[in-house]
């Protein structure tokens, strides 16, 4: 039986499928469903410090709204509660409860919007037990005046000030929107990430057609999604002092195999476990296992990048000449 | 003895600090001033926080304080140490109670904030016409004139009442002690066991109602008995001031604090004395140092012990040289030989200097006593005034009725001062604060009293004045430091410091009569510190050159925007004030007033506290000197307070009001029985928005949803022929009127720009929105600055416009509705209120017809408290006629109304028909014309005026009989409207005896789910989940369905509107209900700021309300179980998304989730089933077939 030990963060998991921040690593029935599942590692849902910001400033506003504006409305129209949980608590109290009753790794998430946050933040995750911590970096840059060189550069340092801050593994999570994605990841591994983590999706405008609202939603992942993670990780194997986790579309035994192959060290799943439930990680996890262990693979690091861009014949199927081609392969009926 | 520890409190914390320590069962309901007492109560309770025994008070909340006083009673009866908090009528809905447990010796203390009874108007602020409605029953009154008192008379009565067994009301006085705040040396716990004797604690357990030794207590006794056996009791009583004086002397070797029944203070051979209770003592004490140290020979009696009254205790403290006594009462007994307190004395005196045993010694003659009425809901009593006092006693004939602190100029009663007679000590700072309501000037400086209270050896005290709006209220801090004790329980006379904490309020009133010479004057400014000169009023500028001020100016709003506090510039102007004042150094002060906001924000997360942080420390920097010139440089005086078209009254007396200068309008100025003109709201131009509405015609699609749901009636609808604006200015805007025959129709939107309040709820409402840019739509908040003077012109152009006839508008939809002009307009509310709505459309729909009876609450006072009031007249003079009497009877009180109408209505009818041969067909045409629409009653108005011209022409006895009586032959539509505290608690035995007359009296319960005038506390509408106060674990009940209730009768018309959440139905439900010929209940979801939402976007969450079925809509209509239909047709759909998805939308419900996320959960999902039950019982109902009770008392009436 292939041996599908996995190193990721310094953690020594049992395979390479964790479970991605989602809202069944929110709570601890499901993660514990999810390790009873066989997940080799959990990370948790973000924490948003514009959730966290945005509660405080709400919770304010409601104390506020009418304190000391009449004779008779005393103090407000709140009454004042022993404990709020305006800041991180809820997050962490999820954290130390997932700390204390699973066994496999717990990997805390985190998503800032001031440097400051970032940092106090990172550092209250790692004080409160986390394993490793995956950094959600998403910035829209939409900002004219703002050059992809300003923006690059905020990654950068806001990771050198995280990494600074804290001393478990870092991961990275980033979305694939750079101009140069591969010279990007270099630096975010220079700059102290111990991991990228390829792609994140987020929210996306939609409009109501009825009321001409935006509305932000997410629509679950599809597991031809997968292919632009394969690529890049492909590209990046081999080429990034950094580990590699595939997420995005990894949905099936044979999109974490194609990944493995590709070069990912581990592969996360999210929609397809909100889809088929976390029992679903036994299943892929039974696939994985069959698919190597038919083929006598040894272990997964003997597959592990094996079909990245670096070990093909030809480098160029991960490159702009892959589209070419499938262009004159295409046979019209 | 050690140093004791020092605190800063008000009046109600300090006295509720105890009586919690002390408790073991709290029977609460809210009512100003006292509220805070419950809930501090209720708070500590909740969080645990232990009575010195060692075990959490039981605290409830009850639906009324007759249901406290007897949950007390109850209490008591089995052994509790029991209290309540109460005021006012509150106080009086205890009484029956109150002679009950005295009567059966029940030892326990309840706390009154003192308060004015409600009388010709209802008043929240303070005076002792409460408790002196309760001397005679038998309780031991004892009275605290301070904070520090509130609190040591407080264990002091807990303390006698268990010696003695008589209960006690231990009171101060509302306002000025119960929301003053002080820094008091604390009592601690050692102190309260050392008082608390627990043998007597035992020995009142002891006497509990107990099956084990069983006794029986309330008998009904006969005449044999009943005399003697109330007479059993006098030792007890008789024994109080011994009790008391006793425990004084105990508190005072615990404390070092030393009290008396009476207490002398002034020169020891005083010829003139006043006698005083209260707060009003420590005013009269300061005017009498003054006063004895300039060598007059004048002294003050402080009452304390006030029942029992004890005579010679009394005589006692009377320097023996006493000639002229004044007997000041914070009360009024009309009719009486003179007010309580005066007679008590008058009593004393003649007891102990003719009475069978006079004293001995006692000079004669006997002091001259006079009385006077002084501080009534109130009302400034200054040193200069108690200077007065003396002066009266020293003329050559003292009056023996007086009053002082106004001007009588009707019966001569008041005395008069020279308000310059007085100033204040130098060793005390003074500081005024004008701030507005919602920028946190009060919060900020309640903690500036903590600070320096804290942190230096400085006494301080708070005192905070409110205007009695709702939205863009004004507030004014009064602040005194001083190193003794500061007993000058008045606002601040001559000001040291003036802070003015919004620009515009120059605008309004007088802001710096108040600042003494060479005072600092600190202004908020939007404009910078060189211009800001320019932009102040002459008469500003005047008195800042004459009083030589020393102006600063900082722009508040722009440092406390730029650090994300949006409107709260509370924390800047607190920093500059502190930097300012040099009352501590500055790094001292900022870390003081940082350690202050995290102490009051800390558990709100930290961004909020960085954001305070960070304006403390911006503050000072943007502090600037501001240069005045030698002389006012403007040409520009403050507006007038109203324009020159308003009507007399309004000129000489409301006007007064508007700019402050309520207290100096004479008596002569007010009507004889609270009756007051109608539509004053409309000549206060408040002018509070910042943004208005603005109307794009070229997108409108004539809905009329922005004038429907317009709170304020800031936004009108006219539809008119082209013809008639021919008129219009230039600037007025106009669009053809779609969905009518006529092309020439133009529609016209207009909002009032100065009566605006700018909440967006129109904004927010409206559906028409730009092809080409969607956020902007058919209406859109702009800045009032560009628009003010173009639409105060558009305005005043569009009222001149004609109204509609009535007759034409189909008021039962939304179009034909606001088509008809509002007679509720421009009140007070709160900006986006969700009730106000609701009784605009009312007047809309048959205003010119209604009669209002309206419970005590929020509506009331947006409603009816002066200055100004919003319920209006048509152009023909007629609209709602509106009278409140008080929370608890509402509905009886509508009822009241209804049957006196009827009768007269009867009576007319009766007369007509005997008239009728010689009336002629009009007679018949009246008498067959009975119906209520609105074509009916525009004929019956044609009809009567016909017979008047008839009865004028035919003068006999009966003629004249109907002429008094032939305008009750026009419908009338009686309405008594209210709260869900009013309806679903104090009132609901009213309301439901209401709904079980079958008369027609319309009861619409404006439904905000919670106490809402009183500051939010828990009603049995209070839904499951959420929080409020008394709830602060989240309500774990159901909330009531008095919809359900009132559908059990058959006969009783019910429909659950939400206006956001479907229009047509509230527009209908309004006018089946006035239709409807029996009781009719219309329950109004009304969102408010206590729901914690964007009261902007308050229709949007009546629409989710409904669509998750926690609001279903419904339509309960006995007329068409009559027909033989089903009576239940539901307005809503089955609910379309999961409660929480709207819940989590409103802080009310989203707070219980940071707070107890299990709890929360838990709530949540029984709320759920609670949705789901009710719509499923509901779905049941519409199929379920009734006997028409309505058609068989039909029949029954027929026959």
């Amino acid at each position: 039986m292939t041996d599908l030990t996995t190193r990721y963060l310094g953690l020594t998991l049992g395979h390479p499928i964790v479970a991605s921040s989602s809202p069944l690593t929110g709570s601890i029935d499901s993660l514990l469903a999810l390790q009873e599942a066989g997940a080799a590692a959990v990370v948790l849902p973000s924490l948003f410090e514009e959730q966290v910001e945005h509660d405080s400033l709400a919770l304010d506003h409601g104390f506020e709204v009418g304190a000391e504006f009449n004779a008779e409305t005393y103090g407000g129209y709140f009454p004042e509660l022993d404990d709020y949980n305006a800041g991180d608590e809820e997050y962490l109290d999820v954290l130390v409860a997932a700390k204390r009753e699973l066994t496999i790794p717990v990997i805390a998430s985190l998503n800032g919007t001031s440097e400051g946050g970032w940092t106090s933040y990172a550092t209250s995750l790692q004080d409160e037990g986390a394993d490793a911590l995956e950094l959600n970096i998403y910035l829209v840059a939409a900002d004219p005046d703002a050059t992809s060189l300003e923006v690059e550069d905020r990654y950068l340092r806001l990771v050198e000030s995280v990494r600074s801050a804290i001393d478990i593994p870092l991961a990275v999570k980033i979305g694939p929107s750079f101009s140069s994605p591969v010279n990007m990841a270099r630096r975010l591994a220079a700059a102290g990430a111990d991991a990228l983590v390829l792609f994140n999706r987020f929210y996306q405008p939609d409009i109501d057609l009825g009321t001409l609202d935006v509305s932000p939603d997410l629509v679950l992942s599809s597991p031809a999604e997968m292919r632009l993670i394969l690529r890049w990780i492909a590209i990046m194997r081999g080429r990034i002092d950094a580990e590699l986790a595939a997420t995005t579309g990894v949905h099936d035994a044979d999109g974490v195999v194609k990944l493995i192959l590709a070069g990912a060290d581990v592969t996360m799943m999210t929609s397809a476990l909100l889809q088929h439930g976390p029992g679903h990680i036994a299943t892929v996890l039974d696939g994985v296992r069959d698919w190597f262990t038919e083929r006598e693979y040894t272990s997964l690091d003997q597959a592990r990048g094996s079909v990245s861009q670096a070990s093909v014949p030809d480098p160029t199927a991960f490159e702009r000449a892959n589209y070419m081609r499938t262009l004159l392969s295409y046979a019209p009926e | 003895m050690a140093d004791p520890a020092h605190i800063s409190v008000d009046g109600n914390e300090a006295a509720a600090r105890i009586a919690h320590r002390v408790s073991e069962v709290i029977a609460i309901y809210p009512i100003t001033p006292a509220s805070p007492m419950g809930e501090l109560a209720d708070a500590w309770s909740q969080a645990g926080v232990c009575n010195v025994w060692g075990a959490v008070p039981e605290v409830i909340e009850m639906q009324s304080e007759a249901g406290a006083a007897g949950a007390v009673h109850g209490a008591l009866q089995t052994g509790a140490l029991t209290t309540t908090f109460t005021a006012s009528q509150g106080l009086l809905l205890m009484i029956p109670n109150l002679y009950k447990i005295a009567g059966q010796l029940l030892a326990s203390v309840i706390h009154v904030a003192a308060r004015s009874v409600a009388t010709h108007a209802l008043s929240i602020f303070g005076d002792h016409s409460d408790v002196m409605a309760a001397r005679q029953t038998g309780m031991a009154m004892l009275a605290s004139g301070s904070v520090q008192e509130a609190q040591d008379l407080a264990l002091i009565a807990h303390a006698a009442t268990l010696r003695s067994r008589v209960p006690f009301l231990h009171f101060f006085d509302g306002f000025r002690t119960s929301h003053e705040v002080a820094k008091i040396e604390v009592v601690d716990d050692e102190v309260i066991r050392s008082m608390i004797d627990d043998d007597l604690v035992v020995a009142h357990r002891l006497r509990a109602l107990d099956p084990d030794q069983p006794v029986l207590r309330g008998t009904a006794q006969n005449p044999d008995v009943f005399f003697q056996a109330r007479e059993a009791a006098n030792p007890h009583h008789l024994a109080v001031p011994d009790v008391v004086r006793a425990e004084m002397e105990r508190f005072a070797e615990l404390t070092g604090r030393r009290y008396d029944l009476f207490e002398y203070h002034g020169h020891p051979d005083a010829e003139r004395v006043i006698v005083i209770m209260g707060s009003g003592a420590g005013t009269v004490c300061e005017a009498v140092d003054a006063m004895v140290a300039a060598g007059e020979r004048v002294g003050v009696v402080t009452v304390r012990l006030y029942r029992p009254f004890d005579v010679a205790a009394l005589v006692d403290v009377l320097p023996a040289t006493t000639e002229r006594i004044a007997v000041l009462d914070r009360t009024k007994e009309p009719g009486s030989a003179g007010e309580p307190l005066y007679l008590d004395v008058v009593a004393a005196l003649a007891q102990r200097w003719t009475g069978p045993s006079p004293s001995e010694g006692a000079p004669s003659p006997v002091p001259t006593v006079i009385g006077g009425r002084y501080g009534l809901s109130s009302k400034e009593f200054t040193p200069a005034m108690v200077l007065g006092v003396f002066g009266e006693l020293e003329s050559e004939s003292p009056r023996r009725e007086v009053t002082i602190g106004i001007v009588d100029d009707v019966t001569d009663t008041s005395i008069a001062h020279d308000a310059d007679a007085w100033h204040e000590p130098d060793s005390v700072t003074r500081a005024v604060f004008y701030g507005l309501g919602s920028d946190g000037t009060v919060g900020a400086n309640k903690n500036s009293v903590k600070i320096i209270g804290e942190l230096t050896p400085l006494y301080a005290q708070g005192y905070f004045v409110y205007d009695s709006k709702k939205s863009g209220s004004t507030t004014v801090s009064h602040l005194r430091f001083g190193p003794d004790p500061i007993r000058s329980a008045y606002l601040v006379q001559e000001a040291d410091f003036v802070a003015i904490h919004h620009f515009g309020s120059f605008e309004r009133q007088d802001l710096l009569g108040i600042a003494a010479r060479g005072a600092t004057l600190l202004i908020n400014s939007p404009f910078p510190a060189g211009e800001t000169w320019e932009h102040l009023p002459a008469e500003v500028q005047r008195t800042i050159i004459e009083k030589q001020l020393v102006a600063w100016v900082v722009d508040g709003g722009s440092v406390a925007r730029e650090h994300g506090l949006g409107n709260r510039i509370n924390t800047v102007l607190q920093t500059c004030f502190f930097s300012l004042s040099g009352l501590l150094p500055a790094d001292r002060a900022a870390e003081a007033i940082k350690a202050s906001i995290a102490k009051t924000y800390g558990k709100r997360g930290e961004i909020v506290l960085q954001r305070n942080f960070s304006a403390v420390d911006a503050s000072v920097a943007a502090l600037r000197r501001m240069t005045v010139p030698d002389r006012a440089t403007s040409t520009r005086n403050r507006p007038a307070p109203v324009p020159p078209a308003a009507p007399d009254f309004v000129q000489r007396v409301t006007a007064r009001m508007i700019e402050g200068e309520g207290d100096l309008l004479p008596v002569s100025a007010f009507p004889i029985d609270g009756t007051f003109p109608m539509g004053t709201t409309r000549w206060e131009k408040r002018s509070i928005a910042a943004e208005i509405p603005i109307w794009d015609p070229e997108i409108c699609i004539d809905c009329a949803r922005c004038a429907l749901v317009c709170p304020h009636a800031a936004i009108r609808l006219k539809v008119l022929p082209e013809a008639e604006l021919a008129g219009a200015p230039s600037s007025f805007r106009h669009r053809p009127w779609k969905d009518r025959s006529d092309p020439t129709m133009r529609a016209i939107i207009q909002v009032a720009p100065d009566d605006c309040t700018g909440c967006g709820v129109c904004v927010s409402i409206c559906p028409a929105k730009s092809k080409e840019v969607v956020k902007h739509k058919s209406i859109n908040m702009e800045a009032k600055a560009d628009h003010l003077d173009v639409e105060r012109v558009n305005f005043d152009y569009f009222l001149s416009l004609p109204e509609h006839d009535r007759s034409l508008l189909k008021l039962d939809t939304v179009k034909g509705s606001q088509m008809a002009q509002p007679l509720f307009e421009f009140s007070g509310a709160c900006a986006g209120c969700g009730e106000t709505p609701y009784l605009k459309l009312l007047t809309q729909q048959m205003g010119d017809r209604m009669v209002v009876a309206n419970a005590t609450g929020c509506s009331s006072i947006y409603g009816g408290n002066l200055p100004t009031t919003p319920w209006a007249v048509d152009a023909e003079g007629r609209g709602p006629a509106w009278a409140n009497s008080l929370f608890e009877d509402n509905a009886e009180f509508g009822l009241g109304m209804r049957l006196a109408l009827d009768h007269h209505e009867a009576a007319a009818r009766h007369l007509l028909s005997e008239l009728a041969p010689r009336v002629g067909p009009i007679a018949i045409e009246i008498l067959e014309n009975d119906k209520g629409d609105e074509a009916a009653i525009a004929r019956q108005r044609e009809q009567v005026a016909e017979l008047r011209e008839w009865l004028e022409s035919n003068p006999d006895v009966l003629t004249r009989r109907l002429t008094s009586l032939a305008h009750h032959l026009i419908k009338r539509s009686v309405w008594s409207i209210g709260g869900d505290g009013w309806a679903y608690d104090i009132g609901f035995g009213g309301v439901d005896h209401v709904l079980a007359s079958g008369r027609d009296v319309n009861i619409l319960v404006l439904d905000t789910e919670v106490y809402s005038n009183t500051g939010g506390q828990t009603s049995k509408a209070t839904p499951r989940a959420a929080i409020a106060k008394f709830s602060a674990g989240g309500k774990t009940t159901a909330k009531k369905d008095i919809g359900m209730i009132a559908m059990a009768y058959g006969d009783v018309y019910v429909a659950h509107i939400a206006m956001g959440a479907n229009m047509t139905q509230t527009v209908k439900a309004l006018t089946e209900a006035a239709a409807h010929p029996g009781p009719s209940l219309v329950i109004a979801y009304s969102p408010c700021i206590a729901h914690g939402i964007d009261m902007a976007d308050m229709m949007g969450h009546q629409k989710m309300a409904a669509a998750s079925g926690y609001w279903p809509l419904y339509r309960y209509d006995p007329r068409r179980e009559a027909a033989g239909d089903h009576g239940l047709h539901l307005d809503s759909s089955k609910p379309k998304i999961p409660f929480k998805e709207f819940a989590m939308t409103e802080a009310r419900f989203s707070m219980l989730t940071r707070a107890n996320p299990e709890v929360a959960d838990e709530l949540m999902t029984l709320a759920q089933a609670d949705i789901d039950d009710r719509w499923h019982l509901y779905e049941q109902m519409v199929e379920v077939e009734r006997t028409a009770r309505y058609g068989i008392l039909e029949e029954e009436e027929d026959e």
